[in-house]
């Protein structure tokens, strides 16, 4: 495949490298000069200096014959406009643009790129993944070692499908909500579902024990 | 009418200026706070300072039941962008943006904007007095 890669940065230089090295045939468009000598030395003549979202450096670059174009440069409006010279002035099959912006992601699908790859998504989804979810949130102290809590059920844990009196949380919850609702004291007697929401107060000492006793698998 | 600006420069400033003066209702966003130094006091209150190629900033500036939006920064891809973001999200009736590069003018006319391009604009004008002459 013949492929234009927008922007010389670390994306565009390494994703250079390694299409080059899958044989593919790769033209790097980029403007600053210091970049466009650095990528010739090191993967050869590939480089263009130029704007990418310029129809003339797209031209220059053999934008008419390019199987896919590729923009990696961090100016969301720099890819989007790049993409749609590509695509509605050379006709490329198939244009892929980075945003910077989570939102771009819909608009620029919306404007005719055919992948958008939101960089702050994929972060954050990959750092979500590392965190444990987020069981218990501490509201206020009530006093010197009783806390008001906000406890939210993650579908499978330990009570799951017991009368809140019969576990370690009996007369500490204030307020239960299920779905949109909130659900009519007695509490004592309701049975803990997935997903529920519940304001308790409990012993700040106790509460590591409380939890393990309640949420634990 | 209805109107929001972006990119208060001289052509924007000045735009923002005489539409006011006409008794439109006008609003200005500048991603860039010197730039608003340009307005006159009572029309300080009317610009924010913004992103306007964001989506959420377009509607602190009031684009949502705009009649017009006018792009004129000096930027012709952050201007293409934001006139698209005006014209297929926000629905606004009439957009125009400013686009140097008269390439990229003609091909954002052949999808639909409403583009202007001075540098064609003024070689027009050019040509014309030339030839008059």
């Amino acid at each position: 495949m013949y492929i234009i890669i927008i922007g010389g940065g670390k994306v565009g230089y390494y994703l250079a490298r390694q299409l080059l090295a899958e044989n593919h045939e790769v033209s790097v468009i980029e403007k600053d000069e210091r970049k466009v000598n650095w990528i010739e030395e090191k993967l050869g003549s590939i480089a263009i200096s130029g704007d990418g979202s310029d129809a003339l450096a797209q031209e220059r670059a053999g934008a008419e014959r390019a199987d896919l174009l590729i923009a990696t440069t961090n100016d969301d409006e720099d890819n989007l406009v790049s993409c749609q010279i590509a695509k509605y002035k050379f006709n490329t099959p198939r244009t892929i643009s980075l945003s910077n912006n989570p939102q771009n992601e819909f608009l620029f699908d919306l404007l005719g790129v055919d992948v958008t790859l939101s960089t702050t998504n994929l972060i954050l989804e990959h750092i979500e993944e590392e965190i444990p979810p987020h069981l218990l949130t501490r509201l206020t102290t009530v006093e010197a070692d009783t806390e008001l809590v906000e406890i939210e059920l993650p579908s499978s844990f330990k009570a799951r499908g017991k009368k809140i009196k019969e576990t370690p949380l009996k007369d500490s919850v204030c307020l239960i909500v299920r779905g949109e609702k909130k659900l009519v004291p007695p509490l004592n007697e309701f049975r803990l579902e997935p997903h529920d929401r519940l304001i308790a107060t409990v012993n700040t000492k106790k509460e590591e024990e409380l939890f393990s006793l309640v949420l634990g698998e | 009418m209805k109107i929001v600006i972006m990119g208060c420069g001289r052509v924007g400033a000045q735009l923002a200026i005489l539409l006011h003066q006409e008794g439109h209702n006008v609003s200005i966003v500048d991603i860039n706070p010197t730039a608003l130094e340009r307005l006159p006091e009572d029309l300080l209150d009317m610009a924010i300072v913004d992103d306007g190629t964001d989506e959420e900033a377009l509607k602190r500036a009031g684009i949502e039941g705009s009649d017009a939006f006018v792009v004129v920064t000096d930027n012709d891809n952050r201007n293409v962008m934001a006139a698209q973001i005006a014209k297929h999200r926000f629905n606004i009736p009439r957009v125009i943006c400013r686009i140097y590069d008269p390439q990229r003018s003609e091909l954002y006319k052949s999808l639909g904007l409403e583009a202007l391009s001075p540098t064609t604009i003024f070689i027009q004008l050019l040509k014309k007095k030339i030839v008059q002459s």
